[in-house]
Formats: structure tokens, sequence, C-alpha cells
């Protein structure tokens, strides 16, 4: 069968989360003794760069390349791990830290020698608490073994490590919004550039990745670049962990080779739609990626490359599928109700557009919208795309505006079914329509 | 029209709204940095939220940590909490104020002592979500202790619908069983040991279910 468990490995064993388990069943942190006693940064550097790890969290920026940008010298460097995973339809990062929590922690370790940060986060959303607590007892210890702390296996360097819990808020996964939510502010994003691996918390270089991307570092350290691209394709190298949820059969992660077909992880791994069912459309990176429809999507390699081309995104690697019985305007509603919730307020575009095409939908499905409103709608996404400080507005958009262009006949069929007279203008209450001309 | 602010101070010919001005010229000064012998700060929170403010290079990190601690103690984030945990740390109040009310999970008005959050996102949308909501609400009814709301992605859509309750997550939950959380909890027991998250197996290890059905 597809699946191909290299994060996954012994996750069904519960052993895994003790430090004796992780050794024993992963022959865990021998990796990152032998790239602190043996490796000098740039060794692990190219090893990261060459095997062409893509990161996980949804912009699938070369993880190597990022680490990098990093300046050298003698300073106050950082590592954060992102795992502010609160994308709607995506909960590996979840998954890799209950099950195996050192994994992670290996990956940090040896990301803080590539990027020589000698104090590491591990930002987690707050709503994970049962994670959290799995996280601190992991990290106490990796410290009482001696993994973290002051002369790290007697080789004079030290790496501290804090778990960091949330409070609540999407926009802390964006990661100049995390920086600020870890130096104890508002989480709101920053002007880039800068970029956080020039000036990032406290103001120094920064690197910060993702729960997923961090727990390959070791497998890639241990068995090499060449065997990790021997995973995937050529532009998505290595195993992904795929969240499918929504209108399956057996929703769940499953850990696959990137570019396996779309069809078999939904209809092969996850089970498919219930019997008697049809998938109509999904998203295929998590709700901000453009839907795609079955028709589209389903035969198309599970790859950055053809997502991208297809029009979407691969993202975090979230599927929701949404099959027959789904109405894509009350989706659609439901997505842009999420941005509108957790958009930050810093930028205009964003903070009035997700409001505006909240209000928009609700009349659609409210049968008081008119077809020139769908174009509206339309507008109002591509008045927000590319306009802001950081991406949640285009988060939105995104998926927003492929919905109304893909299926608008449903739509239009939502407000024809209300028989009001599209030449009637409705009167909305004020706060609806804003400013009158 | 609607008059600029102040512009009748000057000019008694233009007309004042007194929503203008009142309310918004402050009657004291702001909130200062309160000493610690002003607060009455419990020394077990004090010694925390020390403790919390030693893991970071900048004491200012420790805000949401310190803020999390107030709301262990006091049950939400009260104004006389953060004016301990100020203290402390020494920020004003209102700053402290100011990064609780951004966060969700931060509760700036009194809550119950249970605490449920159902998703009703997407995935959880589609699989019954919003019926979940309304039965948890429903058995919660008329019972101060139980502070129940609706969610964003608590990013558990495989256990879809699901619920966050008292910090731990439970699903796929069944309509029914909202009312048995209810009274297990009431009752001091433990919550659908079934349907915790912890027990949950990988996906891909559970037999299909309707195996061969279709196949």
């Amino acid at each position: 069968m597809p699946e191909q468990r290299v994060l996954l490995e012994h996750a069904d064993d519960p052993a895994l989360r003790t430090i004796d388990g992780y050794k024993r069943l992963a022959g865990g942190y021998a990796t990152m003794e032998r790239a602190y006693r043996e490796l000098e940064q740039d060794e692990v550097l190219s090893e990261l760069e060459d095997s062409g790890l893509r990161g996980r969290g949804g912009a699938g920026f070369s993880m190597g390349k990022k680490a990098s940008f990093l300046p050298r010298g003698e300073m106050a460097k950082y590592l954060c791990c992102n795992a502010d995973e609160s994308e709607p339809g995506a909960f590996k990062d979840r998954e890799l830290m209950q099950r195996n929590p050192h994994q992670l922690i290996e990956g940090i370790a040896i990301a803080a020698l590539a990027a020589d940060a000698g104090h590491a986060f591990i930002f987690i959303r707050g709503e994970y608490a049962e994670q959290a607590d799995i996280l601190d007892a992991a990290v106490a210890a990796a410290y009482e073994a001696g993994y973290l702390g002051e002369n790290i296996l007697g080789t004079h360097r030290d790496l501290e490590l804090v778990v960091h819990r949330g409070a609540g808020a999407y926009i802390c996964g964006e990661e100049t919004a995390l920086l600020d939510a870890l130096e104890g502010k508002r989480g709101n994003p920053r002007l880039k550039p800068p970029f956080p691996a020039v000036q990032g918390l406290y103001g120094g270089p920064t690197l910060i990745n993702n729960v997923e991307t961090l727990a390959n570092v070791p497998h890639i350290v241990r068995h090499g670049a060449e065997w990790f691209k021997g995973f995937g394709t050529e532009q998505s190298p290595g195993t992904k962990v795929v969240s499918v949820s929504g209108g399956v059969r057996r929703p769940g992660n499953y850990e696959v080779e990137l570019g396996i077909p779309t069809r078999e992880l939904i209809y092969d791994l996850a089970g498919g739609p219930e019997h008697g069912h049809e998938i109509k459309a999904f998203y295929p990176g998590g709700s901000s990626s453009p839907v795609l429809t079955a028709a589209e999507g389903l035969d198309l390699p599970y790859s950055f490359e053809a997502m991208a081309e297809a029009g979407s995104m691969l993202g975090s690697g979230s599927i929701i599928v949404a099959d027959d019985r789904v109405s894509i305007p009350h989706m659609a509603l439901r997505t842009a109700r999420f941005y509108h919730h957790e958009s930050c307020g810093k930028c205009a575009p964003c903070r009035e557009g997700t409001n505006w095409t909240v209000k928009m939908l609700e009349r659609v499905v409210r049968g008081e919208a008119t077809p020139m409103d769908l174009d509206i709608i339309s507008s109002v996404q591509e008045n927000i795309m590319g306009h802001c400080l950081c991406v949640l507005g285009d988060s939105m958009a995104m998926p927003v505006s492929a919905m109304v262009r893909k299926f608008r006949d449903e739509f239009e069929q939502v407000i024809e079914d209300a028989g009001l007279d599209p030449h009637v203008v409705v009167q909305a209450p004020p706060e609806t329509m804003g400013a009158s001309a | 029209m609607s008059p600029v602010d102040g512009a009748g101070i000057d000019n008694p010919n233009l007309p004042v709204d007194p929503a203008v001005n009142e309310g918004r010229i402050p009657d004291r000064d702001p909130q200062g940095i309160p000493e610690l012998h002003e607060v009455d700060c419990p020394p077990e929170m004090q010694e925390r939220i020390e403790a919390l403010m030693s893991r970071y290079p900048d004491r200012r990190s420790a805000s949401i940590p310190a803020l999390w601690a107030v709301q262990e103690r006091y049950g939400w984030c009260t104004p006389e909490g953060i004016r301990q945990a100020a203290a402390v740390m020494r920020f004003t109040p209102a700053y402290l104020e100011s990064v609780a009310s951004f966060y969700d999970l931060l509760h700036t008005e009194p809550v119950g002592t249970h605490r449920i959050e159902v998703c009703t996102n997407i995935s959880c949308w589609m699989r019954g979500g919003d019926g979940l909501l309304d039965a948890f609400e429903a058995a919660a009814a008329g019972e101060d202790d139980f502070y129940v709301t609706g969610f964003e992605c608590l990013g558990a859509c495989d256990i879809a619908p699901m619920a966050s309750i008292d910090q731990r997550y439970y699903g796929p939950l069944e309509m029914a069983e909202a009312a048995t959380a209810i009274a297990q909890l009431k009752a001091g027991e433990e919550v659908l040991p079934e349907k915790a998250l912890d027990r949950r197996a990988l996906a891909g290890d559970v037999p299909h279910p309707g195996e061969g059905a279709d196949a």
C-alpha cells in the first residue's frame, strides 16, 4: 500500500513518547550525538540544502536555504519551531508532537547546530494543551539526559529549549506574528523585509520552521540527502504527512511519498466518500488553498509543483473533501467567517475585505443577493490579494474566489431558488451596506 | 453632520455632540505600574510568574504564560489578577489587558469552571458540528459552571465532530454524548474515556469500515 512511514514510523507504540522508547525503537538521539561530535555547521547545512527539503508549514520554501540566510558571527541567534497549527483541515503536527515528541526535539537540536542558534522555542497553539504537556515532559527528559542545556554531550555547545504556549490566534502561525506573540505582544504581523532570518526574535537572526520540517531533519542527517531524494518527486522530495478530513470514511493522517496520485490518497487510504455519495470538490492544502473540483484534482499527483500548476497549492498538506451533500456557497461562507474572525485588523484590505465577504456571502445564502453580487464578491477578493502585510487575507480570497468561479452555477441557483427579483435592490440593514453614496 | 472633535469649545456657533467629549477625556491619570505591596499577589503565583520570566531573554515574553497563570488561579483574567501579574512583571495592567484581549483562550470576562469549545469549522461542520454545539448548549443550559462556545478549527478534523472539554480533545461525538459529558463533569467522573483523542489509533492502523462492501 502506498503509505510510506518515516516520520510516523513506530508511531502506534506509546513507548515512543519516552526517551528510552525513542532510543530503542527509532535509534533516537544517535544522529544528534554524531552531528554534535563530528559535524561542522556547514556540513549539516549543506546536507539539508542538498536534500531539497521544502517547508511543510504552507509556503514550501527550501529549509536549507532558509537556514543559510542567517548571518554568521558572534551574536544571539534563535530557532523557533512553529507549532501553531491552526489552519482548518490541518492536524499533522498535532499527531507528530503527540506520538513522537523526541523526534522533534532532536530535529530542533540539529537545526540549531545548522543555524548556530543558542536559544530555541517551540511555539505551540494554546488549544494543544495535551500535546504541550507531552512536549514539556519530553523537553525535561531531554535536559536530564544531557541533550539540551549547557555543554551538550561535552561539546561546549549550549541550547536552551522553551515550550511556549500560545493562547488562541490563527494569525500567530504567520511567522512574524509568531515572533510578536513570543515577545509577549499582541500577535500582529510585521512588515517584511527585514525577514526573520536577518532580524527576527528580539531583533536577532531567527530561523523559523514548521514541526514537520524539523521532524525531517534527523532523518536527513542520519541517512543523507540522497536517501531523502529517493522519496517523492524531483521538486518535492521526501515523504509528507497528509491530513485528510471532511467527507471521507477514514479521516486521519497518512504519511505518503510526495507525488502519489491524489485519488490514491483520498480513496485507497482515506476510504473515499461514504456510500452512495460522490466527491464534489476538495481543498488540497488546507482551507486557504483554492478548491479543486473532483474532475480537476483527483488525478493530479500530490506534489507542490502539480498543485501549483493546477492553480492551487499543497500548503500544509491537508485535504478537506466535500461530497455531493455539501453546499459550496455555505462552505464558502464557513471559510470566510473563519478568516474574518482571525483577521488581526492591522491592514484594511484584510480587515474590511473579510468582513464584507462574510456579509455578502450571508446575503447569498439567505437568498437576498443578485448575480451581480457574485461579481462584486470576486472583485473584493482581487482587491485583497497581495495588498496586506501577511497572507491571511489572501488565504480567504484564494479559496472564496475559486469557489465563486468554479461553482458559479450553484451560487446562482441558490439566489434563484430564493425567488427574488434581481432587478429590485434589496434593502439591507445599514451596517451591511457600509457608507451610502 | 457629525461635529469635529472639540470644535465647539472655541466656537460657540458650532453644534457640539456631548458624546464627542464625554468619556474621552480621562478623569484620572492612566494607571501606572502597581507596586507589589499594593496588590496582594498570592506568593505562589508571584513565584511562578518570576520563574516564567526567567525562561526568556526578555521578561515581556512571559506575558502570555503569566496571563495563563492568572487565569488558572482565578478562573479568568480578572482585573485584580492582571494588576497582580503587572506588579510582578513591571508592566502596566493596561498592557497585559491589551494582550489578553487579543487571544481567544484568555478570558477577560467571567466564564464557568468547565470550558467546552465545540469546533464548528469546515470539517466539523460537514459532520454535524453545529448540531453538537446546540446539544452542548442545551445540556449546559442554566448552569453557571459550564462555559460552552463554538470555536474555530481546533486541529482535530480527524475526529470530527469534536469538542475540547477542559483542554482535552474528544471525538467523534454523537449528539447524545453532549449530555453524558456534562453529567460526567458534574459527577466528577472521567469524561467520555472512549472518545479521548489520546486513545485513538493512527488512521492507517484502523480497519476499513465497510471493508469489501464496494472494494
